[in-house]
């Protein structure tokens, strides 16, 4: 595994080509999901519930059906009901139950954008005049967004049949908290009772949204003898063809998707609600449907990730040496059961080597759209708390934050909270890369302060499917069925470039339909570099062992006196010193004499992930007149294994803070008394853009992953755990008070200043 | 035998409750195997919910991963991501 890795000398692994899709995206040819066009092509839109919870008295749809220019409506009556059925798809099992009740309700409306009915019709005019002529009568129901509040006994309950799971007794009533998780080892009391010291606080996160540029759009098509095809843009053409699948009923073998252009995903994209509604709109009509979301209803009826409250206490002796933690987690699901306090809980003290340790975390369902994965999910929540109660403890103690985390940081060989034993692990160099850094030491300017918080994501495998083929002049074109959605084409064609010793841009890289490539699981939680690019790598192994053999064919030798040395074949054979090295090139143009196309795949279940530690320094400086905060320095180290392209590792480290930093100073969605979002629009729901950012300083620390065939480690997680906490501990440098409650907008800073001059 | 260990409260209504015990086993779909005939039902809540982080390596849906008599195998949530 390691022989590529142990070369002395690596010419493409490790530099920074041209992106291979940079080119068709400033120009504006990339073809995203709603560039896509068939001819007589209808328009499909959504009639969605104005209620945040109601029951669907009855939906009457007569009058849509009898308007001019419409082809098709549907409800949930024309989908079938399915049964709780736990189903894996992409990268974990969903319930296919709540997933179809989440593309389209069935008896009630759980949040307000519920979908309720669909229309198809001759354009976007008529589309919306048929959506006011559905007659939707609702029994308007009391409703519960807040999440510690629809943990109440006295809650609205949202489901007559969810009873919590992870308690020693069945309960006999149904309620909210769908899921108690509990995670420790040691003697928690004991542990608090050997400190010198104890800190604790109460942390507050709103629900936020992945916040990708492009809206979710699809075009589906059913042909007269049931053959479905899908374009959308995804995290997962296979995700999409499952699902779909299973919710309508529908054989897998008859559903081919074709990956678009995606245009941001970071975990909102591994899920469907438009692509099952619009394959049964098709199917009504037997035109083509289009069917893309507008911003509003990206926000109203899309995943964000969970609001939250995390409680944290911390116990430790007089020498830094922390000795017992109690974290309590309560995360909102939305309205089906599902976020991600398990990941929150598993990554919440990661970092830390404490020999006493609980950690309780509630999953829990409320009147808000479903959940969906967000970078790292429930990694940034948990660590907001934690490494916002270890810069108090750090405080109390009088100790540097670097040294603190330091003396009690995790190595290989230690056992993690969460249960395995840590290998190949770059925390402490992570964190010295930070101490040397001259950030660490530069002079702060007036009413600045300095953060510190570190970040852990486990990073993952799984399944993957590659092929590569080489073309006639010996150029070469990988084919994944992975969407690229931070840059993996590129480090594809790279790593299989540096394999088959061919300039990187001689290997053109591919992202194929579901019917062109075995089965991949869909583009999340940082595998695709570690997991495809393993498939990559080894089925461009098996195009160099190939070569050889042709290249033995051809000099009348045996293989073994063959060896391929920076792309080329090289005659070992002493009898035979008058033949000159052969080229790929040169072997393909003979590929019809010595066997045929030259041509290899491999599917893998790739296993053995390393795990990523990203620490984070954020200077802030406040306005004391506005309370805006502003980011005036940020630098950011990460362990990456091995970067495959840098400049796209910066990248996502990158992103991972910008969107970090949103999440810290502004973002967070906004109810009113009546459960309807009041801020769904990008004008209202501020995300960071580049002129509120300073330049993000990436640093890369590079300790490989021995299971990988260059050491590569998942990069794309990791940077988005630490920006809150780092954020939120340079406020409170700069302010002198702990703010606990997210967003730090200027409304609350302005009120804490407000404080402290009076 | 191998050394089974449940880091958190998933699965130990199985178990009785028990967090850790040991096993006869010399590959993840033996222990699988192994695991449902001791704790009924429980292989197949370990099939679905849970991944084997081996000797500190995690292993997803991987029945041939080969378990080394004195090995750990750390039964943990399967990991998502975004």
């Amino acid at each position: 595994m390691t022989d590529v890795m142990d070369r002395p000398a690596l010419k493409v692994v490790g530099t920074r080509p041209i992106r291979p899709d940079g080119v068709d995206k400033v120009t504006g040819r990339a073809q995203f999901g709603a560039d896509f066009h068939l001819p007589g092509m209808l328009v499909g839109k959504i009639k969605r519930s104005p209620h945040a919870h109601a029951r669907i008295v009855s939906i009457d749809t007569r009058k849509a059906r009898a308007l001019a220019g419409v082809k098709a409506v549907i409800t949930a009556a024309d989908l079938p009901d399915l049964a709780s059925q736990e189903y894996e798809a992409g990268e974990s099992a969903s319930n296919l139950r709540d997933l179809s009740q989440n593309c389209m309700a069935r008896d009630k409306a759980l949040y307000q954008g519920h979908a309720l009915a669909a229309v198809a019709a001759v354009s976007a005019q008529v589309a919306d005049e048929a959506l006011d002529l559905i007659e939707v009568v609702y029994e308007v129901l009391p409703h519960v967004i807040d999440v510690e509040a629809a943990m109440e006994p006295s809650a609205p309950v949202l489901h007559a049949h969810l009873f919590t799971e992870g308690l020693a007794e069945r309960p006999a009533t149904a309620s909210n908290i769908a899921k108690v998780n509990r995670l420790g080892r040691g003697d928690l009391e004991a542990g608090f009772g050997e400190a010198d010291v104890v800190v604790q606080g109460r942390y507050t996160t709103k629900a936020v949204h992945q916040g990708y540029i492009e809206p979710h759009a699809c075009v589906a098509q059913v042909s007269q003898d049931g053959q479905c095809q899908v374009w959308s843009s995804s995290q997962g053409q296979f995700m999409v063809r499952t699902y779909c699948a299973k919710i309508l009923g529908l054989e897998i073998a008859d559903i081919r998707v074709t990956p678009a252009e995606i245009g941001g995903g970071f975990g909102g994209k591994t899920t469907v609600y438009l692509e099952p509604l619009a394959l049964a709109l098709s199917r009504q009509s037997g035109h083509p449907v289009k069917m893309v979301m507008t911003r509003e209803e990206v926000f109203r009826a899309t995943g964000p990730t969970s609001g939250a409250v995390i409680e944290v206490k911390l116990g430790a002796k007089q020498d830094g040496t922390i000795v017992a933690a109690d974290v309590v987690l309560k995360y909102q699901a939305g309205a089906f059961p599902g976020s991600p306090v398990g990941a929150g809980s598993m990554t919440a003290l990661a970092a830390y080597d404490i020999p006493n340790v609980a950690i309780t975390g509630y999953d829990v369902v409320t009147n808000s759209p479903k959940v969906a994965a967000y970078r790292a999910p429930g990694a940034p929540i948990s660590a907001f708390g934690v490494e916002s109660a270890i810069d108090d403890l750090a405080r109390e103690l009088g100790m540097d934050p670097i040294v603190l985390r330091e003396k009690n940081g995790v190595v290989s060989g230690v056992k993690a909270v969460y249960g395995p034993t840590y290998r190949d692990i770059g925390y402490l160099e992570t964190l010295k890369a930070i101490k040397d850094h001259p950030h660490y030491a530069a002079p702060l300017g007036p009413n600045q302060g300095r953060g510190v918080a570190v970040g852990f994501w486990f990073n993952v495998g799984g399944e993957s499917t590659a092929a590569v083929h080489v073309n006639e002049d010996g150029s070469a074109v990988v084919v994944t069925g992975n969407p690229d959605i931070g840059g993996s084409r590129a480090s594809m064609a790279m790593m299989a470039a540096e394999v088959l010793g061919l300039p990187v841009e001689q290997v053109r890289p591919i992202v194929a339909d579901t019917a062109s490539i075995g089965f991949s699981m869909l583009t999340g939680g940082s595998r695709t570099t570690f997991a495809t690019g393993m498939a990559v790598t080894q089925a461009a192994g098996k195009i160099v062992e190939d070569v050889k053999r042709r290249a033995a064919l051809i000099w009348d030798t045996t293989v073994d006196k063959v060896a391929w040395e920076s792309g080329q074949a090289v005659c070992l054979d002493a009898t035979k010193s008058a033949v000159k090295p052969l080229t790929l090139a040169a072997i393909a143009a003979q590929a019809g004499r010595t066997g045929g196309p030259i041509s290899a795949e491999v599917s893998l279940n790739a296993q053995g992930a390393g795990p990523g530690f990203a620490v984070h320094l954020c200077d802030v400086e406040i306005d004391r007149e506005t309370g805006h905060v502003t980011v005036v320095r940020y630098t950011a180290a990460q362990d990456v294994g091995r970067a495959i392209h840098p400049a796209y590792v910066e990248g996502q480290i990158q992103g991972g803070v910008a969107q970090g930093v949103g999440w810290a100073l502004n973002e967070e969605y906004i109810f009113d008394a009546d459960g309807q979002m009041e801020n769904a629009g990008f004008l209202d729901y501020r995300v960071p853009v580049a002129s509120d950012l300073p330049m993000i300083d990436a640093v890369l620390v590079e300790v490989p992953n021995p299971r990988h065939p260059f050491g590569a480690k998942g990069v794309g997680e990791a940077p988005i755990v630490p920006p809150l906490a780092a954020v939120a501990n340079a406020v409170r440098d700069a302010l002198g008070v702990r703010m606990c409650d997210l967003p730090l907008s200027p409304p609350k800073i302005r009120a804490v200043v407000d404080g402290l001059a009076s | 035998m191998v050394h089974v260990v449940l880091a958190g409260a998933d699965g130990r209504e199985f178990t009785g409750g028990e967090g850790a015990f040991d096993v006869e086993a010399t590959s993840v779909r033996r222990l699988i195997l192994a695991l449902d005939q001791r704790f009924p039902g429980f292989g197949d809540y370990v099939e679905r919910r849970m991944a084997f982080a081996i000797d500190g390596v995690i292993h997803q849906d991987a029945y041939g991963a080969e378990l080394a008599p004195d090995s750990e195998v750390c039964l943990i949530p399967k990991i998502g991501g975004g």
